[in-house]
């Protein structure tokens, strides 16, 4: 069945721990994961609520995949409504903690108003408690795990923790598993901090029990590792090289976001790519990359783990940064690098690792600093203001608001409000490179339109993972597309859309999508689950979470008016490379992208779609 | 004339020792193809996975056909995905 059928509650207002069942018909209607903790989200809290406040609810969900066999089933969501945006928050994150929840016999954790004290929760299979975890609050997610792991006096407990950056609540704060995964956007993090939770530890021995068919289940499960393997991309380019492989490769393309988007091509791209993670440093002879890493039950591996140089400026008098930790992945080293304009390719695992440690996302703190360096060259923030000279492309600037932001010290709890809050305070609105106030990951959309278009819809805001049809524009997987035209883009981004839901519900990795197509996931899924679960099926499951999500925004208080880009991508015209002179077209993308949704013109599901839904 | 060639990734090996930032610059002669140049340094067919011209895609099919002008760069990588 996929499922353990059980769901645990916590009271963090009563401190208690609560055994319910799992809504069945409900996963037979949203599967799992992002889907099905969405459907408990959006039943159970006001849509209005204050993302920070203890009526908003934090949800920890696996898939029915989660901790099978299948590949990369290791995957776990928190799904709240988010601080940063205001919108739904799903954040996604492999590792290990995922597999380990549904050892414990649970398929999700659903926390509840907010603890009178700092606490952590501690789950050994079927016996849940609360912890005092006055001892853990200002420390680490690096210190937390480890003192529980002491205190518990079990190394293979696995742990989701919150840092410095969740405990004052940075609005893109993220929640940490494993030391370097991350249920990383829209400030998941801060919701856990406003709970007062500081941890969740969880230690499973039961295994996964109740796949519908073994036999079945056994056969489709090889043959989709077997496309896996297979495929050039995810059998070797992905684990020898990692996603930062991309940056050279969309920098050529031009649409790559340099310096807060002023630029969309960067003349360091080579110094901060994956080519140059394997290059031998001229201080030390060491290239700074040291080996591949795989989640759990992952054949892709595609994570990175490096060691920064000792003797570099960030970490000379820091010896707890020198062993081999997590990163680069293409979406910090872009965020912290080429949106800075910041080369130094140490200086981005520095602030990688603070990120890491403390608990941030990198896009969203990057982008910030971009914001922030672009208002210092304006000359609306001073040196006084920031405490430091910041301008584009300065390391020692990007380290030190790394450090301020994480700590919440001076200027750096400005930056930890978000560009758009940020920008807003300081007068220039339109500077911040968001949408619901959400930063932008690491695709121009003047140079690849279907994303303008998929980040204007996205439900979380700004993400390239709820559509990314740069699989389809830039890399031709599975068809290649012409990442200048509008036309076709709204059925791209439309399907990319639906058929993500399905992945993140089903508890695998969107990475998988590079080889697999629905058809390769939906025999697994047929043979762990009851239920009918055709191709038909998936689709509309995909398509329903979608507008569920949709909906729970619309009641939230968001319009059509909300789906927009920043008007520096709709007029402000790329200056070089192939894009040179394009804007994003998204107003010829989006009254067809809704059309095909089913949503009148101003953007709102149809009762006839809601019907044919089921919603 | 003069182009620009640049391998990535795995693709970096067919390039000459000590080659710098995946690009050198050649002298080639007018009117070679894309896919000339490629074939040029032994890189095997199925690995040119994305080529681009200036930034911009050159399907499979063309590949034979497009020739080269003055200043063009050419850029190469094998199957390679990230996110």
């Amino acid at each position: 069945m996929g499922w353990n059928r059980k769901i645990l509650r916590v009271d963090l207002t009563r401190g208690t721990c609560t055994e319910e069942p799992l809504n069945m018909q409900w996963a037979q209607d949203y599967l799992g994961s992002r889907g099905l903790a969405s459907k408990y989200l959006v039943s159970e809290i006001d849509p209005k609520v204050d993302p920070l406040s203890p009526d908003n609810k934090m949800i920890m969900a696996t898939g029915p995949l989660t901790g099978t066999m299948a590949s990369t089933g290791g995957r776990y969501t928190v799904v709240t409504k988010g601080p940063l945006t205001g919108a739904i928050a799903c954040s996604n994150s492999g590792g290990f903690f995922g597999a380990e929840m549904k050892f414990a016999g649970w398929d999700m954790i659903i926390f509840e108003g907010r603890s009178p004290k700092p606490v952590y929760l501690h789950v050994e299979n079927d016996r849940a408690e609360l912890r005092d975890a006055a001892h853990l609050w200002g420390k680490s997610c690096w210190e937390t795990e480890e003192t529980i792991k002491h205190e518990l006096q079990d190394p293979l407990v696995r742990v989701s923790s919150i840092g410095l950056a969740g405990e004052s609540q940075v609005f893109y704060a993220c929640i940490v598993n494993d030391l370097h995964r991350a249920a990383g956007r829209s400030g998941v993090g801060a919701v856990m901090g406003s709970k007062n939770l500081k941890a969740v530890a969880i230690r499973g021995t039961k295994g996964v029990s109740g796949i519908r068919d073994f036999g079945e289940f056994l056969q489709a499960t090889t043959a989709a590792k077997k496309v896996l393997a297979d495929n050039a991309v995810t059998g070797q380019g992905l684990p020898k090289y990692g996603t930062q492989v991309l940056m050279n490769v969309i920098n050529e393309i031009g649409a790559l976001p340099t310096r807060n988007h002023r630029d969309v091509q960067f003349e360091d791209a080579n110094k901060i790519s994956a080519e140059a993670m394997h290059e031998k440093r001229p201080t030390d002879g060491k290239p700074h990359l040291v080996t591949n890493a795989a989640c759990f039950g992952c054949t892709i591996a595609c994570g990175r783990i490096s060691e920064i140089d000792k003797g570099h400026f960030t970490v000379k008098n820091s010896p707890k940064y020198w062993g081999a930790s997590g990163g680069l992945e293409y979406e910090a080293a872009w965020a912290l690098g080429a949106a800075n304009g910041v080369g130094d390719l140490e200086a981005l695992q520095y602030a990688n690792l603070l990120c890491n440690e403390q608990g941030m996302d990198p896009i969203s703190f990057g982008a910030t600093v971009g914001a922030a360096m672009e208002l210092y060259e304006m000359g609306v923030l001073t040196r006084e203001q920031i405490g430091l000279e910041a301008p584009f492309g300065s390391a020692e600037a990007l380290a030190r608001l790394a450090e301020m932001t994480a700590t919440g010290e001076g200027f750096g709890k400005e930056l930890g409000l978000g560009s758009k809050r940020l920008c807003t305070k300081y007068g220039h609105p339109e500077l911040s490179m968001s949408v619901k106030g959400q930063e932008f990951p690491a695709y121009d959309s003047r140079g690849i339109q279907g994303m303008g278009l998929a980040y204007a819809t996205s439900n979380r805001g700004a993400c390239h993972l709820r559509g990314y049809t740069v699989t389809s524009e830039v890399l031709g997987i599975p068809v290649k597309t012409d990442p200048h035209v509008t036309e076709g883009k709204p059925e791209l981004v439309k399907a990319f859309q639906d058929a993500t839901a399905v992945f993140d519900s089903a508890g695998i990795c969107v990475f998988t999508s590079f080889a697999w197509t629905l058809a390769d996931v939906q025999p697994q899924l047929a043979a762990a689950c009851e239920g009918d679960w055709s191709m038909e099926r998936l689709n509309e499951v995909g398509e329903r979470i979608w507008n569920m999500e949709r909906q729970f925004n619309n009641a939230a208080g968001f319009t059509a008016k909300d789906d927009n880009l920043p008007p520096r991508l709709t007029s402000e015209p790329a200056r070089t490379g192939p894009a040179k002179g394009m804007v994003n077209q998204l107003g010829k993308m989006l009254p067809e992208y809704y059309q095909m949704r089913g949503w009148t013109p101003e953007g709102v599901p149809t009762p006839e779609t809601l019907a044919r839904l089921g919603l | 004339m003069k182009v620009t060639f640049k391998l990535f990734a795995s693709l970096s090996d067919y390039l000459p020792a000590g080659t710098r930032d995946n690009r050198i610059e050649l002298e080639v002669e007018d009117g070679v193809s894309v896919a000339e140049l490629i074939l040029r340094y032994r890189v095997p067919q199925r690995s040119a996975h994305l080529v681009l011209v200036n930034g911009l895609f050159i399907p499979p099919a063309e590949r034979a056909q497009r020739r080269l002008q003055e200043g063009d760069e050419l850029a190469v990588w094998p199957p390679i995905a990230g996110g």
